[in-house]
């Protein structure tokens, strides 16, 4: 790169002991740091999961295309949504869903200034992962037993 | 930028093994990190067998130990060796912490021993700093004040003004918390990072200081506050148990107040 983009580019030049310049090596950082704590490892999912749910809501948008286009194009749209591969993304987008709206409201309750600790930080931490599973669960028990 | 892999001269190679003396019975691996500026090679992790009958408690007692007994070459910074000078911050066991602190007994295994996060290597274990320093003087970390102090004193807080400042005067300036976080990583070029800024609050908290809009002004920009996502690695990590993520958001929040 010729033109400098990033100010810690200086900090990238040190000298040896004959006073020659050397590039220094970047520190390891994803490749060093326990990356599977809770802290970080929940905030890198909100993340994934907020761009699954909107790339999942095409689907939506589809299946509401398709039922304005007719019979035929629906019929295909519920005939894959009702596929292993159908209900295999069907089941993800909820979970994905909820973890992304729980971990939303944790937040949210951060930006008001609630459960900067670290015991309340790793409380709600486990917390949205366990109303994940469950609400996940009951949404699904609900839709069977609508079905049924 | 965030670039999640390792420029091409930074990839860590393995090193070499030092075998601890024959006959002890306590034996502990240490995987450290080694960079010598004048080699010419990448960075490369030596081993070092250590006999803890032998060895103090702490993670620095043994790197003490390896530097005087097994490799003089070893490079790291330390001082006080109880946690109040902030100048043996490493990343042990993939956290940041002071080697001082850490008993060795907490770590299962091989101890492995990295420079702090994502920053320039000087030498071994010895990262740059200049680039932070320079951060956190642009917060101008002092008293700011255009009324004069009382003639016949110093100037007064209540207790409860004095209060505020818990939690926030005992940083030491170790910078554990800002290379352990992802955002400072991708965007320490311009993002404080979580210790200038919890040092930001300090002075905005201070009831003494009274430039605090003028403070609160100089943080009011997308990058310099508002790359803090509340990702918690800084409170998870930080060796002396302070809290720079609820400092953050407490800037965050009186910026949101100010507007009315």
């Amino acid at each position: 790169m010729s033109n400098m983009q990033d100010g810690r580019e200086a900090g990238m030049i040190g000298s040896r002991t004959d006073g020659a310049p050397v590039r220094r090596p970047l520190s390891p950082h994803l490749q060093a740091y326990d990356m599977l704590q809770i802290t970080s490892a929940m905030s890198i999912s909100h993340r994934i999961t907020g761009v699954a749910w909107a790339i999942g809501l095409l689907f939506l948008v589809w299946w509401l295309a398709a039922l304005a286009a007719g019979p035929g194009p629906f019929g295909a749209v519920q005939w894959f949504l009702g596929s292993v591969l159908g209900w295999v993304v069907l089941m993800g987008l909820s979970a994905v869903a909820w973890y992304h709206t729980l971990n939303g409201i944790r937040h949210l309750a951060w930006d008001a200034g609630y459960g900067f600790s670290i015991p309340a930080t790793y409380r709600s931490g486990h917390m949205v992962l366990i109303g994940t599973a469950v609400l996940t669960g009951i949404t699904w028990l609900i839709l069977f037993v609508a079905w049924i | 930028m965030a670039t999640f892999t390792l420029p091409k001269n930074s990839t860590v190679t393995a090193g070499e093994t030092y075998k601890a003396e024959p006959g002890a019975k306590n034996v502990r691996s240490f995987k450290i990190y080694r960079w010598d500026p004048d080699s010419g090679e990448n960075p490369r992790y030596d081993t070092y067998e250590i006999d803890l009958d032998k060895c103090g408690p702490m993670v620095l007692d043994a790197l003490i130990k390896i530097k005087n007994e097994i490799d003089t070459s070893l490079t790291f910074r330390r001082s006080c060796r109880e946690g109040i000078c902030g100048s043996c911050s490493m990343n042990i066991d993939g956290l940041n912490t002071l080697a001082c602190l850490k008993p060795i007994e907490e770590v299962s295994g091989e101890v492995r021993i990295n420079p702090l996060p994502h920053m320039p290597v000087v030498k071994d274990l010895v990262p740059d700093l200049s680039q932070i320093y320079a951060q956190l003087r642009s917060i101008e970390p002092w008293l700011k004040s255009d009324t004069a102090p009382p003639p016949d004193g110093e100037r007064r807080q209540s207790k409860d003004e004095r209060a505020k400042l818990d939690g926030l005067w005992e940083c030491i300036l170790c910078f554990c918390c800002s290379t352990a976080c992802p955002s400072y990583w991708w965007n320490g070029d311009r993002y404080l990072g979580p210790a200038v800024l919890l040092q930001a609050y300090r002075w905005i908290a201070d009831s003494r200081d009274e430039y605090t809009g003028e403070r609160l002004d100089a943080l009011e920009d997308p990058f310099r506050l508002y790359r803090c996502h509340t990702i918690m690695n800084c409170s998870r990590t930080c060796p002396k148990g302070l809290n720079p993520a609820e400092a953050i958001g407490k800037i965050k929040q009186m910026m949101v107040e100010r507007q009315g």
